[in-house]
């Protein structure tokens, strides 16, 4: 090449797009720069010779954060699939001159942090930067239709040009039109005057160029904070570039998003202009980093605005040879094949037909993601969009997990978890250290918050002890704490949820309880969606962990569980551990009312489905739910909303009656009733009274004998009507159904305190002696059969049992 | 058996048939959507009457180059019809699955109608259909009398359409048992029919295809054979996206019902066939419509089709014993009918859907009442 002139060549790309990605690599080995320029934060340049590392594997992710609120961050992410990390390969691997062109971090963070306003920290890690690679506006602003147009126009104008076309999948619009027409045009170019720099990658570049002069004058960016936003972003472009030319660079490339192409070709504006434009913008000290991506979090599908919806999609495009939609049926079946799913090659030949019958119905020279998919669905899954949702998961998105090099500068989920600690006085150790709080202290509390947070985040710095001190009160928590390092490394992996130690554990929760969380960096065995008790202890652990937000989330998720389970005693496990964590709550001033809103409905969903559940239950199955009957009973109680208590009271009431319920359970409701007026002591009597009658066998009326009388055998001692039924029932048993129904018996009367017991004996003795007669001990005149000599000394006991040693002295 | 057999069924006046073939109500749609193909020179596939792409409009519906309007005969996604069509077009067998009341046996119809002008070469899956109705039977009077010969067969209707090179249905494909389904595996893949008394077989001519129909809730009637199944491609056709939508569907074809059924005139009642839609929606994808409440999901399938079926029910109720205006007592016993299949489990789910959602709703009083009512 014999250019003594120096030039330019602009590429515009789509971010993320496999297509331009491609182009790129060739116009890059065609053109053989000196100098590359790639749109991205221009103060990243002393991090990006990590790069070259042989440890770096994308997807990884440049993250520029505020030094001092490692909460303010943004992150860039590449693939390898980006146009942009070709460039940077490129210019690594040939030792070119390599550097980034747009606003510094420190500018767009400072700028984001005055638009924002100063936010709570930990928000804005959830709102990543809303263009992978500059604008930092997090919200693309008013839900206009023309706005999200002119929003779509800067951030993916290739999509937008593809989606005008009628193709859904700019990817494939980029080959089918932009490549091969581009290829066509420079083929019949005539040679360009700056001698061999006709390539056929280029002519795509020009097409692109063209075309998005045509959009910026047809979708003008609105005056505006936006438009200053973009015109310091070109201007500082501009500025990179005429200083590169200052430094003797002779063969420039640029590689940028095809929007700001026309910004940096053609007529530029005076650099006295541009330099205008970028005097006195905000900055603020900023740490730049790279942290390892994933492909979920590329994908749209994840939250990430800015990201690509078919990351693995696009991996494939790229990295496939020829035949695309041959091999990408061929992977898909072997998707399916793993999962014991039966997919032969046929299925395979025919899915691929269908592909493209389905292209050439839709006028598309060729097969799309929307294609590969319909026929992955009719063909392969059979219709069955499970497992086209496996598909999905696995390879349009992809699991693909990105590396960074040991030596990249420190995560700033680390650099927040320091802070905080050396604020609350608490010193990485590596020996075992015991930490008693005092949750009454402020800094005890926070310390609590902490180390609450960070076992949410799998950070096990502290482990809960369970201390001596812990039983004397709700306000004492004793730790032990132990610094390791594999504790780095694991603040490493965290750091995906988030950039602060608080927003890392909410979002870490929230995908726990989502059933989300088995990233490729998290634990195994996570993944699967908790049980609706599970959800409750992870609500509680968030009230412990002082996140509100992700509480929110999570009682959305316990209620929609909540709906979904079928299982009535599910539910009336929950409510108690809610109801509890609503008084609790209370304690630490947070706010309840939405945990009040969920206990209500878990009432509701409990009442209408107790009638269904205590229908034909075995004595097992019996005892087991009048644990939960009464521990739902205590958490009303609890709760003390009166038209709850009504509703509870109302299905219990609905109970009584029924004649395929186990005693056991109407003997309890009937007690709860009666303890709570619904039910007066001359009905309860009377129920009583009939359930042991000759109607039922003696275990049936030992166990609602047994249900009456749980919790506390005051009841007898006041009552002496129901003690004369009780009495009389005892009486009244034959030998054999005494045999029976002792042990049934003795366990109803062996809950009760001792005192109690002696109580209610003591009445026993001052009842009337009944028709029966011959029940008092000692007697003798029912016992004919008795030896008075050999039974004293048995009597002798029971009565000291009893407490009765006195009568028989 | 084709409809030549019967001349009666053609002989009458269209306007006195209960239900006339597609091909013959919407007649002038598909005469208008093969004069555009021929004016713009689509490709049509073999024996075809239109191109695929004159398909994809007859059933979703349109306007021709001449201006006239193509009634849209199914409601749904465009990409489910695209395959579809994709698929007659390779060969490949077609498979609509779906719940009951999805319009299935109504896409089949159509399909067949468009692209080869003929809906009626119908085999209807019992668990009694035979073997015959397939592959083909025999007039056994001109057996006994002539021995075998190519005039005592009588052909089935999937032998006719592979002769003539056209669409046969077979609808309730998993119904029919096993062993007759695997008299289709030889039809599909090889295009061949033996008859071995003969010594002949019947080759597919070009524009052969099968379009079948099987629900997908009761799978485990006879549950097709991987060596069938591959043979298919399969289109899940679902229960319809939207709420506007559905009430667009119910209404139409309550409309359509009444008029065919002769119930007196009943004001158009879009309150309470929006209000049955909206609980049919709810229950059916359990949750509110505002998403804010999840919910159980009851047993039956609750499809468009019942939906409909409730508010025709309430319209003849009212008609005929009410004040001939639709009210929330004439759908309520229909709606409970509907949902309460399971006596013990769906009533549980209806109880928490009365008094979570509807008890706490606006305006739906004298709905909760009339429910409460008729649930007893």
């Amino acid at each position: 090449m014999t250019a003594e002139q120096p030039w330019v060549e602009v590429l515009g790309v789509r971010h993320h797009g496999p297509g331009s990605a491609r182009s790129v690599a060739a116009a890059l080995e065609a053109l053989a720069p000196d100098c590359v320029l790639v749109e991205g934060p221009a103060d990243a340049d002393p991090v990006l010779a990590l790069a070259a590392s042989p440890d770096m594997t994308p997807p990884v992710a440049l993250l520029g954060y505020a030094a001092d609120a490692p909460g303010t961050a943004a992150f860039w992410p590449f693939a390898v699939f980006s146009p942009e990390w070709q460039a940077v390969s490129y210019a690594l691997r040939h030792g070119v001159r390599l550097q980034l062109c747009d606003l510094p971090a420190a500018v767009s963070l400072a700028q984001r942090e005055a638009d924002a306003g100063p936010g709570p920290d930990g928000d804005a890690s959830r709102d990543p930067d809303g263009d992978p690679h500059g604008d930092p506006e997090g919200d693309p602003g008013p839900d206009r239709a023309g706005e999200s147009l002119r929003a779509q126009a800067r951030t993916d104008p290739i999509a937008l040009l593809a989606h005008a076309a009628g193709h859904d999948d700019p990817e494939r619009w980029w080959d089918d039109v932009v490549e091969s027409r581009g290829a066509v045009a420079a083929a019949q170019a005539p040679p360009s005057p700056d001698g061999g720099r006709a390539h056929p990658a280029l002519g795509a570049f020009a097409a692109v160029a063209e075309a998005m002069t045509v959009l910026r004058e047809a979708v003008p960016t609105p005056e505006g904070p936006e438009r200053d936003r973009e015109e310091q972003r070109e201007a500082h472009m501009r500025q990179v570039l005429r200083a590169v030319l200052r430094d003797g660079a002779r063969r420039v490339v640029v590689v940028c998003g095809a929007w700001h192409v026309p910004a940096l070709t053609g007529a530029l504006p005076t650099a006295t202009a541009d330099a205008r434009r970028l005097r006195g913008l905000p900055r603020r000290k900023v740490v730049l980093t790279w942290v390892p991506w994933t492909h979920s979090r590329l994908a749209y599908a994840s939250g990430y605005g800015a990201g690509v919806e078919s990351p693995g999609w696009y991996h494939h495009l790229f990295t496939a040879p020829d035949r695309t939609v041959t091999r990408w049926m061929t992977r898909v079946a072997g998707v399916l094949r793993a999962q014991d799913l039966p997919v032969s090659s046929a299925h395979v030949i025919e899915s691929v037909r269908l592909a493209e019958a389905l292209a050439t119905l839709r006028g598309r020279p060729l097969a799309g993601l929307a294609e590969v998919t319909e026929a992955t669905r009719a063909v392969l899954c059979e219709g069955d969009d499970v497992a086209l949702a496996s598909v999905t998961s696995a390879l349009v998105v992809g699991e693909r997990l990105g590396g960074v090099p040991d030596d990249a500068p420190v995560v700033p989920l680390m650099a927040d978890l320091r802070a905080q600690a050396r604020r609350l006085r608490l010193k990485p150790d590596a020996a075992e250290r015991v930490l008693d709080l005092d949750l009454r202290t402020g800094t005890d509390r926070a310390r609590s918050v902490l180390l609450h947070r960070l076992t949410l985040l799998d950070l096990p710095w502290g482990v809960a002890a369970d201390g001596g001190v812990r039983s004397t009160g709700t306000f004492r928590e004793t730790w032990a704490l132990r610094w390791t390092p594999s504790l780095e490394v694991a603040a490493v992996e965290a750091s995906m949820w988030g950039a602060t130690v608080a927003a890392a554990a909410g979002e870490r929760v929230v995908a726990t309880a989502q059933g989300r969380a088995g990233g490729a960096a998290d634990a195994p065995g996570a993944g699967r969606a908790p049980t609706l008790p599970g959800l409750a202890a992870l609500v509680r652990s968030c009230l412990l962990a002082d996140l509100p937000d992700a509480t929110d989330r999570l009682l959305a998720a316990l209620a929609d569980r909540a709906a979904r389970d079928t299982d009535v005693a599910h539910l009336m496990a929950a409510l108690p551990g809610l109801v509890e964590a609503q008084r609790y709550g209370d304690v630490r001033q947070t706010d309840t009312e939405a945990l009040g809103r969920v206990a209500d409905t878990l009432l509701v969903r409990i009442c209408a489905g107790l009638p269904a559940a205590v229908s034909a239950l075995d004595d097992d199955g019996a005892a087991a739910l009048r644990t939960h009957v009464e521990a739902v009973h205590a958490a009303v109680a609890l709760r003390a909303v009166p038209q709850d208590r009504d509703r509870w009271l109302d299905t219990l009431h609905g109970l009584v009656d029924r004649a395929d319920v186990h005693g056991l359970l109407v003997g309890r409701a009937v007690r709860l009733l009666r303890d709570a007026g619904r039910v007066d002591p001359a009905d309860a009597a009377a129920r009583l009274g009939r359930a042991l009658s000759v109607g039922a066998d003696a275990p049936a009326k030992a166990a609602w004998v047994e249900g009456f009388l749980a919790g506390g055998g005051l009841l007898l001692v006041h009552d002496a009507d129901l003690l004369a039924l009780l009495d009389r029932w005892v009486r009244g048993l034959r030998e054999q159904e005494f045999v029976d129904v002792l042990p049934l018996v003795r366990r109803s009367f062996g809950a009760f305190e001792a005192g109690e017991r002696r109580a209610v004996a003591d009445r026993v003795r001052a009842l009337p002696v009944g028709a029966a007669g011959g029940a008092r001990p000692g007697a003798g005149a029912g016992w004919p059969d008795v030896d008075p000599d050999r039974a004293a000394a048995a009597l002798g006991t029971v009565a000291a049992i009893l407490g009765l040693s006195e009568a028989l002295r | 058996m084709t409809t030549t057999d019967l001349p009666a069924g053609d002989a009458r006046p269209q306007a006195a048939l209960l239900r006339p073939h597609a091909e013959q109500q919407f007649a002038a749609e598909l005469a208008a959507l093969a004069a555009q193909d021929a004016a713009q020179g689509s490709a049509r596939p073999p024996s075809w009457v239109l191109s695929p792409g004159a398909v994809v409009t007859y059933l979703l519906g349109g306007t021709t180059a001449d201006g006239t309007v193509v009634t849209p005969k199914y409601v749904g996604p465009r990409r489910l019809v695209e395959v579809a069509v994709a698929t007659l077009a390779t060969d490949r067998a077609l498979l609509l699955l779906g719940v009951p009341g999805t319009a299935k046996t109504w896409v089949s119809e159509h399909l067949a109608a468009a692209v080869s002008g003929d809906s009626t070469l119908l085999v209807q899956g019992t668990s009694g259909t035979a073997e015959e109705s397939i592959r083909y039977g025999w007039n056994y009077a001109r057996l006994l009398a002539e021995g075998p010969s190519p005039a005592a067969i009588v052909a089935s209707p999937v032998m006719t359409a592979m002769a003539d090179g056209r669409i046969a249905r077979v609808e309730e494909l998993t119904r029919i048992p096993s062993d007759v389904q695997d008299a289709l595996i030889t039809i599909l893949s090889e295009k061949t029919l033996p008859v071995p008394e003969l010594g002949t077989e019947v080759q597919a001519a070009k524009g052969f295809n099968v379009i079948a129909t099987a629900n997908n809730r009761d799978r485990g009637v006879n549950e097709l054979s991987s060596a069938l199944r591959r043979r298919f491609n399969t289109v899940v056709l679902p229960l319809p996206a939207g709420e506007d939508e559905e009430v667009e569907i119910v209404s139409r074809r309550v409309e359509q019902l009444g008029r065919a059924l002769e119930l007196p005139e009943v004001p158009a009642a879009m309150e309470e066939i929006r209000r049955v839609v909206t609980v049919f929606r709810e229950l059916r994808s359990g949750v509110t419509a505002d998403g804010r409440t999840t919910l159980k999901s009851p047993s039956g399938t609750l499809s468009t089709a019942e939906a409909i079926s409730v508010v025709t029910h309430g319209l003849a109720l009212s008609a005929h014993f009410g004040d001939g205006v639709l009210r929330a007592h004439d759908v309520a016993a229909g709606i409970l009918g509907a949902v309460v299949q399971d006596p013990v489990a769906d009533r549980t789910v209806w109880t928490e859907y009365l008094e979570a959602v509807v008890r706490e709703r606006a305006g739906w009083g004298d709905f909760y009442r009339a429910c409460r009512e008729v649930s007893g």
